[in-house]
């Protein structure tokens, strides 16, 4: 399984924490579209911990954490 | 006069009790712009870099930049410049709130503050006139209460700036307060007000706008471009007004950067209880904002039964992972107890954690406490302490309420403060993002994120997303960095438009409102010479290229878990090209770097 993090605004709806088959998706892309989020929303994209782009190949056991435009200081 | 500078300043004796109004350099305005750079220029000048930072020779500078009260965005801003009684170097922290745009309405560009009271003073300005006012009656008062009482006095158009208890005590870690809720937090300029008597400085203004601007038509053109750009722009546009500095929280967690438990550990598995997002959720009522700002990252929550000004990225972190809590509404408490006591609120949580680690090493003992326990965790702690740091009676109060730096090397154990220059070292840990190590162990003031936020890059992707992990060009980024930050705190906006905005943005504001017709690598260059002026500040106070460092902890000791686990910082590497980039040798400016900057003052010293 791949586990998928959703962050501030994208929670809406989703829920903080789900869970997709590593057999139904190969990129992250194909998790954004699966939650019909689009590209532009995500801000910050990270697969285990580093940032990374939509076309990244995600395999079992990885975690995507999808944040929507934050930061600060 | 139409260069938004009011071109004066006025220099207060509180030893004599004289009062002069001395007109404002201009050539120097133009070298420094104003706020950081001019205020530390006067400092430099004046010999203020080997007095004792606690004496009545040491002075305090309240200063504006030719763009506070202006209608560009974000404009409330002003530094409070001295020597720093913490780290024994220039202080130059800042603030936002009206008081600043309010004491430039009242035709002041800088107050110089000089000696000590006799006994508990304030300041209270109103337009061209300055008195100098009996402040005995609220020694003690804590920061919301002094505010009401002096609004009810002054009216409720006047603006407080203050020093709560921790001050008025010269505790180290004590801020200087400006309405309510707004803190130049850093570096311990309370405690050079406390050692002055000064209490307070109240400001009222007849003007409810700057009327100076040289080019008011052409300052508008500016506004409106650099608006446009923020409105497009996803942080300054919404991303900082949904949920504040604090969503950070998730991000840096998530990067496996977020230090925990005095930065044994970088990751904590529960840091989404006290992120942005639950703050948001449960007790947020509305965003707030400083004068003119259209970005609004302040927060405004419920808590308790009473609407206050709500904790930032760093308190949610230094006050939750850092000292082992993930509890939101202990770290609400102990972030408005600072606010009450005056204390800077990344000091006193990290000290805390290191004091933690004391604890769980044995150093400090339970019969050391005071009945509070210094457990990991203990939401009564990071209350009590904090309030005993607030107005310290016993030795481990006074030891702890002066910072990591000074408890640490009473134990024996310096390797536990997280420091650098004795200042606390903020939310992001150097070992995941190469960058900010560079800028931690050089800023000027000591430990420091907002003098070079190559976190925007390197992790949020402004202007352009760089790779955290390695060194590459990171020398560079921090250099540019560094002299921007320096432009923008001295033309009195707030940094965080440069999420937005871009040194050709910050050019055509000031030239529009200062008549001057800088190119952007000009002002570049200012920033460069402000940040030389304030490293020859610290070399004449007696700074060692030694301090130009990172605790060993950082260097030596990899990350114990999360994303990042396994990284140490590589300053070893980067600190030389650093150095190289600024044209410094062993942590210092050549003469022909000084020469290349107009600093001829400086050479040779
Ligand atoms: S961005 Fe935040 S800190 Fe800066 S001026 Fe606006 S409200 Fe104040």
């Amino acid at each position: 399984m791949i586990e998928v993090r959703f962050f501030a605004t994208l929670r809406s709806g989703r829920g903080k924490i789900t869970e997709v088959s590593a057999d139904e998706v190969s990129t992250a892309g194909d998790i954004l579209r699966r939650f019909e989020i689009p590209e532009e929303e995500v801000h910050i994209l990270l697969i285990n911990g580093f940032h990374s782009r939509p076309e990244a190949a995600v395999k079992d056991g990885d975690i995507v954490s999808l944040f929507p435009p934050v930061g600060g200081g | 006069m139409s260069d938004a500078y009011y071109e004066k300043i006025a220099r207060i004796n509180l030893s004599t009790g004289e009062i002069k109004a001395e007109p404002l350099n201009l050539e120097l305005a133009k070298k420094f712009i104003g706020g950081r750079g001019l205020g530390t220029k006067i400092l430099y000048d004046e010999g203020v870099a080997t007095v004792d930072p606690l004496s009545p020779e040491n002075k305090l500078v309240f200063i504006t930049g030719p763009m506070t009260g202006s209608n560009s965005p974000s404009s409330g801003r002003y530094m409070v410049v001295t020597k720093s009684p913490l780290t024994g170097m220039i202080a130059c922290a800042n603030s936002g709130g009206i008081w600043g745009a309010k004491l430039k309405f009242a035709g002041w560009d800088a107050l110089i503050v000089e000696g000590v009271a006799s006994d508990w003073s304030y300041l209270y300005i109103e337009d061209d006139r300055i008195e100098i006012l009996d402040a005995r009656e609220y020694v003690g008062v804590l920061s919301e209460k002094f505010d009401d009482l002096l609004k009810a006095k002054h009216g409720p158009e006047c603006s407080v700036l203050n020093i709560g208890p921790a001050g008025e005590k010269q505790v180290l870690l004590s801020c200087v307060m400006n309405d309510k809720d707004r803190a130049a937090g850093r570096s311990g300029t309370g405690a050079v007000m406390g050692s002055k008597k000064l209490k307070a400085i109240v400001v009222k203004a007849t003007r409810k706008q700057l009327d100076v601007i040289a080019d008011v038509e052409a300052l508008k053109e500016a506004n409106r471009k650099c608006l446009e750009i923020m409105k497009a722009n996803p942080l300054t546009g919404e991303g900082l007004r949904a949920l504040g500095t604090a969503s950070l929280v998730n991000v840096i967690n998530g990067i496996g950067a977020l230090p925990t438990r005095n930065w044994q550990e970088s990751y904590c598995p529960t840091a989404d209880q006290f992120s942005g997002e639950t703050l948001a959720e449960k007790y947020l009522v509305k965003p707030g904002a400083c004068y003119h700002c259209p970005i609004a990252c302040g927060r405004v929550i419920k808590h308790d039964d009473k609407i206050v000004g709500g904790p930032e990225y760093e308190p949610l972190w230094a006050y939750g992972s850092d000292c082992g809590n993930d509890d939101l509404y202990t770290i609400d408490e102990a972030n408005r107890l600072c606010n009450e006591y005056g204390l800077d609120a990344i000091g006193v949580p990290c000290t805390i954690a290191a004091a933690m680690e004391l604890y769980q090493n044995g150093c400090i003992r339970e019969e050391d406490c005071a009945g509070v326990p210094l457990e990991w965790g203990s939401k009564e702690a990071l209350i009590e302490w904090t309030r005993r740091m607030g107005d310290p009676q016993t030795e481990l109060d006074w030891l702890m309420s002066s910072g990591s730096a000074r408890l640490c090397g009473h134990y024996g154990h310096p390797e536990f403060s997280m420091s650098v220059k004795k200042q606390e070292i903020p939310a992001y840990d150097a070992r995941a993002i190469q960058g900010i190590g560079i800028n931690y162990a050089t800023a000027n003031c000591g430990a420091a994120h907002v003098r070079g936020y190559t976190i925007a890059p390197e992790v949020v992707g402004i202007p352009v997303q760089l790779d955290r992990t390695v060194t590459d060009e990171k020398a560079v980024w921090a250099k540019t960095f560094q002299d921007l930050t320096a432009v923008i705190d001295s033309m009195g906006n707030c940094l965080f438009t440069s999420f937005a905005l871009g040194a050709p943005e910050y050019t055509a504001l000031l030239n529009a409102a200062t008549g001057t017709d800088y190119t952007p690598e000009q002002v570049l260059e200012i920033g460069e010479r402000i940040f030389n002026i304030e490293r020859m500040f610290n070399k004449a106070a007696g700074m060692k290229p030694e301090d130009d460092r990172l605790p060993k902890r950082l260097l030596e000791e990899p990350i114990s878990n999360g994303p990042s686990k396994g990284m140490v910082s590589q300053l070893p590497l980067t600190l030389p090209q650093y150095y190289e980039a600024r044209g410094w040798v062993n942590a210092f400016p050549t003469d022909e770097t000084l020469k290349r900057l107009g600093l001829d003052e400086c050479v040779g010293k």
